[in-house]
């Protein structure tokens, strides 16, 4: 298992691009917001949060149908799923689904600062904004898990598994702004925002392996 | 150890390919499926795999040796694809797929050594020609032990050498016990194996013989 995840995040360290092109478009959405919204510094820092976790989101969605998909075209995937009488299937994808966190997502995680500065955000209400992100962001690669093994057999699925999982990221998105929102705006709660941040994340760390799993079991042709 | 099939019959897209299929292979006899294309040879090998659905009958593996209990976890299997990264060297691919299904009797050195690319395990895959890349995804069979090893054209871009040198492969799996199916057009140089002749599209697939050539 553990090999997996190395090979993993060495594909997606060399593959060239997968981590830096996350990077840039979060870039781009999060440098064309002061364009678009005006000069006007405290709705910046007001509207900032929610703008990190939005285009972190979209980001973190641009990679996603690759995840099963590159096994499937190269056929290592007909061998991780016979492999599963001695890897459980849903472990598997749960240790794809962590390798391809770390070299996909947490690097805008680590980014997130930066662009917080160009929102005007205050340094508590960055440092709010990413400890969020990155414990909500591992949701978000979970369901979105789910929604690339439904879609593995399509060609084109890329734009297919960002519409059938955003209904589902809504939640996570909800309670990380409100979350990041409450550490700096006073009558508005951090930690129960926060607490259910974490319960989704470990909800679909559960759930969604299995679903994927299942997806991919019957996906094989 | 024996394999198996009764009355097994498989289905492509809802249509029946072949059926009422029958054959047993005693451990250390090797079953070659012939056919034209489209007569169901990879569906076949993808039953026994477990990565398709069967649409009756059964398949089984008697007497497993220990360890190798269930059919899909005694296969190794040689599909079309090459099952390797294309950025990664040959190396670091054997070497996730030995850690990942369990070491065999070779370690990666003599494997690489017996297919011919000890010298070159540390290219990149993509730079390999397609008969490199064949005998790198050969040398995968080597590393982990399974007792079952199922190959879909397994010497598609080979040349003669190579050829010669994967039916020594083969004969030496067969020689320690295990079980070999293969489909093929081309002839394995296994002397005494079964031999499946399955029909082509619209015949009558009840009529899939099976004898030794």
């Amino acid at each position: 298992m553990l090999s997996l995840f190395l090979r993993d995040t060495r594909l997606g360290l060399r593959a060239g691009g997968g981590v830096l092109i996350g990077i840039l478009f979060f870039l781009a959405v999060i440098a064309v917001v002061p364009f678009g919204v005006g000069p006007d510094l405290k709705l910046l820092s007001r509207i900032g949060a929610a703008m990190l976790w939005i285009g972190a989101l979209l980001a973190t969605l641009l990679g996603l149908d690759r995840l099963f998909q590159a096994d499937r075209d190269d056929g290592s995937l007909d061998l991780l799923i016979m492999a599963s009488d001695r890897h459980i299937l849903a472990l598997t994808v749960l240790i794809k689904c962590l390798a391809h966190w770390t070299t996909s997502v947490l690097p805008l995680v680590i980014a997130s600062p930066l662009l917080g500065l160009f929102m005007n955000m205050e340094p508590a209400a960055i440092g709010a904004t990413t400890l969020t992100l990155l414990v909500g962001t591992p949701a978000i690669t979970l369901i979105g898990a789910v929604g690339a093994a439904v879609a593995v057999a399509l060609p084109r699925g890329g734009l297919l598994v960002s519409v059938i999982i955003l209904p589902l990221t809504i939640p996570v998105l909800i309670f990380g702004v409100s979350a990041a929102y409450g550490a700096v705006e006073d009558p508005a709660p951090f930690v129960a925002p926060f607490l259910i941040l974490i319960a989704i994340t470990l909800f679909f760390a559960v759930i969604g392996p299995l679903a994927a799993a299942a997806a991919l079991k019957s996906s094989a042709d | 150890m024996r394999l198996v099939a009764e009355n097994l019959a498989g289905e492509r897209g809802g249509e029946i390919l072949f059926s009422g299929l029958n054959f047993t292979i005693a451990g250390g006899e090797a079953l070659m499926i012939t056919g034209p294309n489209g007569a169901g040879k990879s569906t076949l090998l993808r039953i026994i795999a477990g990565l398709l659905e069967k649409a009756e009958g059964s398949i089984r593996l008697d007497n497993a040796p220990a360890g190798f209990e269930s059919l899909v976890g005694a296969c190794h299997y040689l599909g079309h694809l090459n099952a390797m990264k294309p950025v990664l060297s040959i190396e670091e691919n054997l070497r996730f797929w030995q850690s990942f299904n369990g070491a065999g009797q070779h370690t990666l050195r003599e494997a690489l050594d017996r297919v011919q690319l000890g010298d070159i395990g540390h290219l990149p895959f993509a730079y390999l020609s397609t008969g490199q890349k064949r005998r790198a995804s050969i040398a995968r069979l080597l590393i982990s032990h399974r007792p079952v090893w199922l190959l879909d054209e397994p010497t598609a871009g080979l040349d003669k050498a190579s050829e010669e040198q994967f039916a020594g492969l083969m004969r030496g799996h067969l020689t320690s016990g295990g079980i070999v199916v293969a489909a093929t057009h081309l002839p394995l140089g296994l002397g005494d194996a079964q031999e499946l002749v399955m029909g082509g599209n619209g015949q009558d697939h009840a009529g899939s013989r099976e004898y030794s050539a």
